[in-house]
Formats: C-alpha cells, structure tokens, sequence
C-alpha cells in the first residue's frame, strides 16, 4: 500500500500505470494465497468431524468450554494480583528473610466444573503457569533487572527518559496568548557512549507544532590540549537562559529578553560545531567556547551557504567559600538576518551578552537550602533596510530553597525589540515550585507584563514537570 | 569574514597537540573522603589524592561545580564509590574534564565497588515508586572494614599498574595497611559485642554494611522510601514500630535536617545519634580508621545514655 502511495508522487505523468501496478500485484497476491486458505478451511472441518454432531450436544461443548475458559481466566487474575502483591511487599521491605510470602488462594482447578473436558486441554491450562512464578509461595526467582546481564540485547541502548512539560495559564494576555492547558513539551533523550572516543546525546522535543531535534550532537570529550568539540545540533552557548531545555529552567517560561532579542521561546539552537577550552590558571576556572552554525534558526537567516553564524563565549568561575560560588560570563554571537529584506541587500545582527550567575548552596544541609540569583544583559545591533536598530534587554532572578521540597523565585524582565528599540516589554513574576521528588516539579508563576503596545498582562502560569527513565546529569 | 579560514583555524586549534604535563606524583581524585583517605594510605607521599565531596555532603546530591572539572582535568586516577551513587553529578564532570585518562572505561578510572561486597541488591523490577532506589545495589558499602580492605587491596594493585617503579612501596604501606585495619577490627567488634542484635532506626538507607559488620538490627528508617522526606503517617509508623520493639536508638546522617528524628526521639525516649558516614563528616573523623573508632565509640557512648540492651 505505501510504495503506491510512493510510486504516485515520485511520477505524477504516470498516473495510471502505479493504480494498474498495485491492482496487478494485489490480485497476484490473492491468486498466490488463496490456495493456502482453502487448504487451511477443511482443517477445523475435520476436526469438528470428531467432536459430537447434534446442535445439543455442541451447544453442550460450548457451553462447558465458556466455562472452562472463565475459570482459567479467574485463575489467572488472583496470580496476576498475587504477583503484583509480592512485588510491592519486596519494594516495601526488601529481603524481609524470616516472612513467609503473601499466599493467594486460588480458585479451585477447573476439572471440577467441567468433568467431561478433554485431558489434553487441562494440561495446557497447567502447562502455561511458568513454575517458580505463580505468587503463591513458590520459590521467588530472580526476575530481569534493568542493565542486566541477561538483558543482552539491551545492554547497549542508549539511556533513554522522557520529560513531560504541562503548561497551564489562567488570566488575561491579548498580545502572546498560550492555551490554557496544553502539553508544551514531551522531551525524549537518548544518551549513550558512541566508542572509545566519543558520545552522543539526542534530544527530541515533542510539542503542539511538531516533532523537532532539539539537540542531537556527538561529543569528543578527549581530544588532546585540552579540548571539547561538540559536532551536531547544538544550544548555542549564549549566556545562561538560552542553553537550558525548558525543563531545566528555573521559571515556566523563558524571559522576555530572551524572546525579544535571541529570536524566540526556542532561543538560538542550530546545526554547527563547538569548541571549547579551558584556560589552566591558578586563579580561577576559565573557559573560552567558540561555534560556528549553518545560519539557519530563530536569531538568524541566511540566503547563502557561506553566510555562517559565530559565537564566541568566555566564562569565568570562581568557588568564593565551599558554600558560595560566582559564575560570569560574556557572549557574542553575530550572523545574517537576510530574510528581513527583499532587496537582496546583506544584513547582519550582532548579540552580546553578559550574563552572571551567585549560588549559594551550604555543603551541610544542602538538600534544603539553595539560593541561585541571576542576571543576564543582552545588547542586540540587527540591521533592518532602514539602517541598524540598537536595542537592550535583561532580566535578574532569584530563586531560594526554604525547605527541602520547596522553593520561591522572582524574576523581572525588561526589554526592548530587535527590531524596533522604542518597544519596550517589562515586568515582574513571582514563583513557588513544589518538588514531590527529584523526578516531578509542580510550579506556579504569577506573571505580570506590560507590553510596548499598552496592553498589561496578568497571569497565572502553572507547570507539572515529570521525568521518567534514565535521564543523564545536567551541566552546572 | 572568510568562514572557511575561521573553521580552518578552529580546528587546527582543536587538533594541535598540548601535551599533559608529566607529574612526579600521581595525581588521584576520588569522589568521597572515605576512598580519598584508603588512597592516600596505599599511596603515602607518592600521590597527591583529593576528594570532590566532603564528609559532612549527602554524596548523592553534591553540585557539579567547574572547580571540579579543573581537578579532574588534572587527575591521573579517578576513584569512585560507584554503584550509581554519583549519577547526578559525576559523569557530566568526565565529559568536561577533558581528559581522556579518566573517561569510563580508560585506564585511569576506577570504580572502587567492583572489589566490594554489595548489600541490598534488588532483584525483582524495580520502579521508582519505591523511591530513590539504587538498582545497582546499596552505594554505602565502605562502612564495612572488610570491604575497606578489599578497596585498599584494589588500590594498591591499581596505583602499582599506574606506577610501577614505586610498587613495592604501595605493597608494603597495604601490607600495614591490612595489619592496622585486622588489628582495630578485633578491638571494635569487641566493643560492640555486648550490644550485638541491638535494633536501631536510622534516617536513610547508608547503614547495611556497617550494621551487618557490627551486628545492628536496622529495623525501620526515618524516610518512609529512599530519597522520599519523612511523611507524617510513616513517622506515626516509626513511632509505633520503635514503642513496639523499645527501639532507643536513632542514627541521623550529619546532613539530614535532626527536626524528625529529634520529635520522634521524645515520643518514644529514645536519642537521636548524629553518625557520619564518612571520613570528615565529625570532628575527629580524620582517616578512614579513626571513622569507624569514632562512629563505634559515639555508638557505645549512646547506648549506654539509653540504658538500652
């Protein structure tokens, strides 16, 4: 059926001769197994042949193998539970020695209710409970375990987890409105070592628009001199906010500034390649990152296969206590935004950004107390046929861990527009963020913005973050 | 702008060959205190070892700090607890490290649990709805001296391989190593023989070793599952389940808020013991053999405030 489908659009001249094709083949098809079904019918025929021939005596049959079956499906059931029980017991307490394990009582065999039923069928019914597995008291068997030996065929598929990202929003916002419930993001990542040399790390974000690569990169962690080279789809490396997945950000959703002047929710993510190096010093840890990309995302657009994007980034960090920590850092990214034109005339944009970063996380009670606050300043110079628009964006946040599950943030935002600097979007957000464990995250975000064309928005964000799998380790 | 030339430099940059700077002590760097001061007893003054986490750190939630990849960039040995123990912060630190010697599989990366007795390893499917669970078993076996001694054994035959012209000094500090440890050991048990079978709850799942070691009975913990905060009905349970049993006796790991444990301490007349679980998490807690001197003279000490038996 597909490859008619194929053949139509790969020749469209020929429109007749695909239809004739599949016709053709079809009725091969049928003419070729047609004789394997007849041969199959006289099968059950005979076989009925030997069972009893009057409608009583079959109905009789039916009805004693209704009841057969039911029975075995009952007795199925209670093992199932009784399985399921014994799991959660083991969960519960592990290796509880000396405690006899739960025992189901099970239905009574099924021979009872149906003494004329032939031998060979009760035997099958018994056959097919694995021994060693029935839950009811018999000896617990190892069952498979993740990553284990006998889990060959797995042992070498890549760690995979799926992160769901659930937005709600409640409120008014005529300018950048968002469903009032939607599912923004299914994140799948698949994370493995390639060989010796290297790994690769894929993440593919399911949303409302699409199934997108959102990364999928190969990383050389061993070069020599020091190197990391990152080939593939990549987060540019801009300041802060833009390298983070949704689900790593500390707001539900991405600062103003970031949507103003680094082309969008999505930021500047492209396919490219990244190097990065550390610079050894006594003093502190110094890392110089330099990209190259195809030119092609929501920053930048290009018209040419020369017309490349370029980043260069230098971040400083430095450990003032064990407990205490500052992170700085400077980005400049520069590239074509050729599509703002139909002149044919080339138009570069150019972003630089500062960005810094105070973390304060006490070695002693660290599952409880964390604070993180946060400043990124953008500079964007994107040219437009009317001459160069020089705008200027930030945000500064905080986000403080009062208890162990619990922490509060507050961020605000102000920014100008790419293209046209006297537009001016600002505003505040406050956040609570609940964690029931490390693998879900229940947070609300009051948000209100006042965007340049004078309407003001209040809103109630709110966000459920699950993650499931074997998702690897963020960056700090 | 000539890209062409940018991506030519670019890569004559990635591939221009900087030679790591030979050492003239090893250089190792391990995950927890406890290993870094096994190493440091083999190696003596023929290594310079360090540890990322401190003793008084919940080992599964330490920040993958830069600091850190600056140290490991450096290292000529990697030795970790393992057994998934470090997933949250460890393997993003190898990959930044830059340094091919400590990558997974490469010869200077060593995994300290693969000579060790492990506890507490699951065996049906395990889900996280039974919490924080460890499928690869219980990371905190080093609290067993036996294990120590495997760990120290294991070392030994790695800094050797590492170091060859210095292997017979590696030998000989193991050797005293050994000595030392067998001689403490008999001392320890027989201080804790008195109390042996003696049940205790302890807040998280870090004792199996120790308590098999010393002949504790771990018989419920603070956290209703692994990783899950103490909720109000289990800690009702643990109250009952301590009443019930005259349990007296609650160990509390240095970095656990003491608010549960000290509320169920006055319900049930018991005392909340702060234990470290690792070399450094208390004062006087300097080396892997003064750990279990203190943990054992802490315990003793707290027994007898009880009255308990």
């Amino acid at each position: 059926m597909f490859s008619c489908v194929h053949a139509r659009t790969w020749r469209p001249v020929l429109r007749d001769w695909p239809r004739a094709y599949c016709v053709t083949v079809l009725a091969f098809g049928v003419v070729a197994f047609a004789p394997s079904v007849w041969a199959q019918t006289p099968a059950p025929a005979q076989a009925q042949a030997a069972a009893p021939q009057s409608p009583a005596e079959l109905r009789e049959e039916l009805q004693r193998l209704r009841q057969e079956f039911e029975s075995i499906r009952d007795a199925y059931g209670a093992r199932l539970s009784a399985l399921e029980a014994r799991l959660q017991q083991a969960g519960a307490t592990p290796a509880p020695p000396d405690q006899p394990a739960p025992v189901a009582p099970l239905p009574a065999p099924p021979a009872a209710t149906a003494p004329a039923a032939p031998a060979p069928q009760t035997q099958t019914t018994e056959a097919q409970v694995p021994q060693g597995a029935a839950g009811a008291g018999g000896p617990a068997g190892a069952l498979p375990v993740y990553g284990n030996a006998s889990a060959m065929s797995k042992i070498f598929n890549p760690d995979i987890a799926v992160i769901g990202n659930f937005v709600g929003a409640a409120g008014r916002n005529e300018i950048d409105p968002r469903p009032a419930m939607q599912l923004d993001e299914a994140e799948l990542s698949l994370q493995a070592v390639v060989d010796p040399y290297a790994r690769a790390d894929f993440f593919l974000a399911a949303s409302p628009e699409g199934l997108e690569v959102e990364e999928g990169f190969l990383t050389f962690p061993t070069l020599p001199g020091g190197l990391l080279l990152k080939v593939g789809k990549l987060k540019a490396q801009f300041g802060k906010a833009n390298t983070l997945h949704s689900h790593a950000l500390p707001w539900v959703d991405q600062p103003l500034v970031v949507r103003n002047l680094l082309g969008g929710e999505e930021g500047f993510n492209d396919s490219g390649i990244s190097v990065s190096k550390l610079i050894l010093n006594p003093v502190l840890f110094l890392e110089a990152t330099g990209e190259i990309y195809q030119g092609e995302n929501e920053l930048f657009s290009s018209r040419k296969r020369g017309d490349l994007a370029y980043l260069g980034r230098l971040r400083g960090y430095r450990d003032i206590t064990e407990g205490v920590n500052l992170d700085v850092g400077t980005s400049i990214a520069y590239g074509h935004n050729d599509n703002a034109t139909d002149t044919g005339t080339t138009l570069t944009t150019r972003v630089f950004g500062l960005d810094a970063t105070l973390r304060y996380r006490p070695l002693r009670r660290a599952i409880y107390r964390r604070l993180l606050a946060r400043t990124e300043l953008l500079w964007s110079r994107r040219g437009e046929e009317n001459g160069d628009v020089r705008s200027f964006g930030l945000y500064g946040s905080t986000e403080y861990q009062f208890a162990r599950r619990w922490f509060a943030g507050v961020r605000y935002d102000w920014s100008e527009r790419d293209s046209d600097s006297s537009l001016v979007d600002k505003g505040p957000s406050l956040l609570v963020t609940y964690w029931p464990s490390e693998f879900s995250q229940i947070r609300g975000q009051y948000r209100r913005t006042r965007y340049a064309e004078g309407a003001t928005a209040n809103e109630l964000l709110f966000q459920f973050l699950f993650s499931i799998g074997a998702h690897g380790a963020h960056t700090f | 702008m000539k890209p062409s030339l940018i991506l030519a430099a670019l890569f004559g940059l990635a591939f221009s060959a900087a030679v790591p700077r030979a050492e003239a002590a090893l250089n190792v760097v391990t995950t927890t205190t406890d290993l870094a001061s096994i190493v440091s007893e083999i190696g003596g003054d023929k290594v310079t070892v360090e540890s990322l986490a401190r003793g008084y750190q919940d080992p599964h939630f330490v920040e993958a700090k830069p600091s850190f990849v600056l140290k490991l960039h450096q290292a000529d040995l990697l030795v970790l607890v393992g057994r998934d123990l470090e997933i949250g912060w460890l393997p993003a630190l190898i990959t930044q490290s830059r340094n091919a010697r400590i990558q997974p599989g490469a010869d200077g990366y060593f995994d300290a649990s693969l000579t060790a007795k492990i506890l507490d390893l699951p065996t049906g499917q395990i889900t996280r709805a039974m919490g924080d669970v460890h499928p690869l078993g219980n990371p905190h076996y080093w609290l067993d001296p036996e294990n120590g001694r495997r760990i120290a054994k294991a070392v030994q035959a790695k800094l050797a391989q590492k170091d060859a012209a210095n292997a017979a000094y590696y030998a000989q500090r193991a050797a005293d190593f050994d000595r030392r440890l067998t001689e403490a050991q008999q001392r320890w048990k027989s201080m804790m023989a008195p109390y042996k079978g003696l049940k205790v709850v302890t807040y998280h799942r870090s004792w199996p070793n120790f308590a098999d070691a010393f002949g504790l009975d771990v018989i419920g913990y603070i956290e209703p599952k692994p990783g899950i905060p103490p909720t109000p009905q289990h800690t009702l349970d643990v109250i009952q389940a301590m009443k019930a049993q005259q349990v007296k006796l609650i160990l509390v790991e240095p970095y656990f808020d003491l608010k549960t444990p000290n509320s169920i301490a006055s319900q049930t007349g018991g005392k909340v013991l702060v234990l470290p679980p690792s070399v450094g998490g208390v004062k006087g807690a300097d080396d892997y053999l003064k750990l279990f001197e203190t943990e054992i003279s802490l315990l003793a000490a707290a027994i007898k405030a009880t009255g308990a038996k």
